[in-house]
């Protein structure tokens, strides 16, 4: 840039062909900013079209589902002109007309398991009476009720009416394990079917124990890798990045083949005579596995965080602590500790998040008590096809992380973060 | 809405190059795949030239939502079992099939007589009957092994641990089964409240000892394993294990539950015409026959019947095997897929939420 011009009119700095300087500089820099937006562009569309856009529909998913409302066409007229009124001729007109239409247009499944998914067990009504709905005559309601007295519920129609609007929050309400009573209204799942708090809750405390499991045995190695000389650091270095050069599937599988039943670890302790022949431990199958198994596997990511912060921790603070009279412990405590904090967050946020996603590992090694959140979201979506639930439970599951997020970010601070 | 999303999962779905003509079957992967590819693929190309590959999954109805509704179908025939097939044709996912098309049997009686009753529907085809029973490690029990479905519920005359498909499906029935309800009246108890709490006390004799397992090759593993004693399997898995490997597997056919196994073609699929053709070629006499040498799963032809022969080894009679032989029958139960795609989702939930407490 030209020097400024000190001796100007007013006490204004200028440039040399006499734009303020504040002004050039402001310009400067927005071109740069500019200059740098484009630069990153590709990398943002790629992410905003391969991450984003799939990601947001699926989540929408969460809050829409038109297999009723798309379908049932007449009913909703009949529902936004009669609101909650009991249903009547009409009504039941409008029913089995659409009905008709839907059995023409092999729609009537996707009908009855929409509203399936709050009534369990009506799908057939909606799919019998489809066949038999386009020889029907007036008048529809004594037709209708004749095929089978079921159409009659009061929470069959509220459901009808709920499922006849696309945007609902019926599937918020099921992943909290609520569900349509009798009467119409929401209330608490019955006992025996309530899964999905229960199930957060487990995933974020095995996430949490995991995690803390990874810290407790993440930091000796850490340090004694950011301590030891370089030649030792490199060979344990390599060590610590080989489970890497494996597939995740081969190591959970030799995880399998170390902790069963009649695996390498229960024989070793039979053959040893800790454990008798019939009181083999058992921990595959259950939450000791999935624990044991999954903080194998984030070990590398709670390493290498608190590697990179350790690497840049100059030995003469803690000298200079022992020189002052302080014991190991208060060295490490008061000296080392504190400094190493932004790695610990790094690696700690980075194994927390990857935990509460995980799938594969929980759903070999975890048998029934040590599935986690994931393993639901993953059957909704692929077995029981009900996606806008597994929408609704994955929206749920983003939330609570971006909430620890948020909170970490108040208590730690995302820029004190550290990778290196 | 629907083009982003074709765009959008496009961009991040299979990349598959179509030829011209070529027919992608997807199946249950291990045995039964390979006794599929050697009875329909392998024959299928040598006669007609169309290249046929074979894809493996755990449950083939369950991508096919997924590939339908993205409008990315990369399959042409699926195999799947016979409730998926009804309930994802009546949502409009499988192209409708037109029985015509299949030629009589091979003794001349026509195809609507030749197949069971229920084996064609209005968008697929039955192959085989296939069953879940359950097999036991005669290694375990030197002194006589289990006999009925009560006995799988034991766990003091018959100890060890237990290995069970993860749902609903087929587990309940047995738990009632083995409860001493006749097979006849399996179903009616079930559609009662009373009848599935009864089903769940009987899992619950059994739920600590548990392995649940979710592919096929599973149980045939975790029984060579010794990590279960006895094991709810598909029959034709456990043949091959103990036949074809030697494994010392018995099976115990008292309260087996049947069920269809068909062939059906996603909506959509890039090779439609061939895929039917597939199809019809498939379900022929000798070729329905022909599969029942490599596994032991019968035939959904009454005249495939009498061709069934000898076990490919040339050695083995398959006819003890076959989940429809009479002597296997006694206690048997035919899956309901009425029932099935009425309750499917309520009861997995239950059961689901069952596991977890």
């Amino acid at each position: 840039m030209a020097s400024p011009d000190i001796s100007a009119e007013n006490d204004v700095l200028r440039t040399v062909d006499g734009t303020p300087l504040k002004t050039a500089l402001a310009i400067a820099s927005r071109r740069a900013r500019i200059r740098a937006f484009f630069l990153v562009l590709p990398l943002l569309i790629f992410i905003l079209l391969t991450f984003a856009v799939p990601i947001g529909q699926m989540l929408s998913r969460s809050f829409t589902d038109d297999k009723f409302s798309a379908n049932m066409v007449e009913l909703g007229k009949w529902f936004d002109a009669n609101g909650k009124a009991v249903p009547d001729e009409a009504a039941y007109a409008a029913l089995a007309a659409d009905l008709a239409t839907a059995s023409k247009d092999r729609s009537a499944g996707n009908v009855g398991t929409r509203i399936n998914y709050e009534l369990p067990g009506t799908r057939s009504l909606f799919t019998s009476a489809a066949r038999k709905a386009e020889k029907m005559e007036a008048p529809f309601k004594e037709g209708m009720l004749a095929l089978d007295p079921q159409w009659a519920r009061p929470d069959l129609w509220a459901a009808m009416r709920s499922a006849s609007a696309a945007a609902t929050m019926n599937f918020y309400q099921a992943a909290l394990d609520r569900q349509i009573g009798a009467d119409g209204n929401f209330e608490a799942a019955p006992e025996n079917t309530q899964i999905y708090v229960k199930l957060f809750i487990r995933t974020f405390v095995m996430s949490i124990v995991i995690t803390g499991l990874c810290l407790l045995l993440g930091f000796p190695i850490a340090h004694l890798l950011a301590v030891l000389p370089l030649r030792h650091a490199s060979l344990l270095m390599i060590l610590v990045l080989l489970p890497f050069w494996t597939s995740l599937l081969v190591r959970t599988t030799s995880w399998m083949v170390l902790l069963q039943s009649q695996g390498v670890i229960n024989d070793l302790l039979v053959w040893m005579n800790i454990v008798g022949d019939d009181g083999r431990l058992q921990m595959m199958y259950n939450q000791t596995g999935t624990i044991i198994a999954m903080t194998h596997i984030l070990l590398p990511f709670m390493i290498l965080p608190l590697y990179s912060v350790m690497k840049t921790i100059p030995p003469a603070y803690a000298r200079a602590a022992r020189s002052l009279g302080a014991t190991s412990w208060t060295t490490f405590r008061r000296i080392y500790l504190p400094q190493t904090v932004s790695g610990i967050g790094a690696g700690g946020i980075l194994c927390f998040i990857l935990a509460v996603g995980y799938y594969i590992t929980p759903a070999l090694v975890g048998g029934a008590d040590g599935t986690l959140i994931s393993n639901q979201i993953a059957f909704h979506m692929q077995k029981s096809l009900n996606w806008s639930l597994a929408a609704a439970l994955a929206a749920m599951l983003l939330a609570s992380v971006l909430i620890l997020y948020w909170a970490y970010d108040r208590i730690i601070g995302i820029d004190n973060m550290k990778l290196g | 809405m629907k083009k982003l999303l074709i765009l959008s999962t496009a961009l991040s779905g299979f990349a598959f190059a179509a030829s011209a003509q070529e027919v992608v079957v997807m199946s249950w992967g291990g045995a039964y795949g390979k006794s599929q590819n050697e009875a329909y693929l392998k024959p299928f190309t040598a006669e007609t030239g169309i290249k046929t590959t074979m894809v493996d999954s755990d449950n083939p109805a369950t991508p096919v939502k997924a590939m339908v509704e993205a409008n990315n179908v990369t399959v042409d025939v699926v195999d799947i079992e016979y409730a998926d097939a009804i309930r994802l044709c009546d949502e409009g996912l499988l192209e409708t099939f037109d029985a015509t098309m299949l030629p009589a049997g091979d003794d001349g009686t026509p195809a609507m007589d030749d197949f069971l009753p229920g084996a064609v529907t209005d968008c697929s085809v039955a192959t085989i009957v296939f069953s879940t029973m359950y097999a036991y490690d005669t290694t375990k029990f030197p002194n006589g092994g289990p006999k009925t479905m009560a006995d799988f519920f034991n766990m003091e005359a018959f100890p060890g641990k237990r290995g069970m498909r993860k749902g609903a499906k087929a587990n309940l029935e047995m738990a009632l089964m083995g409860d001493g309800v006749p097979a006849a009246e399996v179903y009616t108890v079930l559609a009662t409240d009373e009848g599935v709490d009864r089903a769940f006390a009987m899992l619950d004799k059994i739920k600590t000892d548990t392995v649940w397992w979710e592919a096929g090759a599973q149980p045939p593993q975790l029984l060579a394993d010794g990590e279960v004693a006895m094991s709810t399997a598909y029959n034709g898995r456990i043949f091959a294990a103990a036949v074809a490997e030697g494994k010392p597997f018995e099976s115990v056919w008292d309260g087996q539950v049947y069920e269809y196994d068909v062939l059906a073609v996603p909506k959509g699929a890039k090779n439609k015409d061939a895929a039917m053709q597939f199809i019809v070629f498939a379900t022929g006499t000798q070729r329905l026959a022909d599969q029942a040498k490599y596994i032991a799963y019968g035939p959904a032809r009454k005249s495939s019947g009498p061709l069934v022969g000898l076990y490919e080894d040339g050695k083995t009679e398959m006819a003890p095997y076959m989940p429809t032989d009479a002597a296997n029958l006694n206690n048997a139960l035919a899956s309901d897929f009425e029932f099935w795609a009425d309750r499917d989702t309520q009861l997995n939930e239950r059961f689901n939420s069952w596991l977890l407490n």
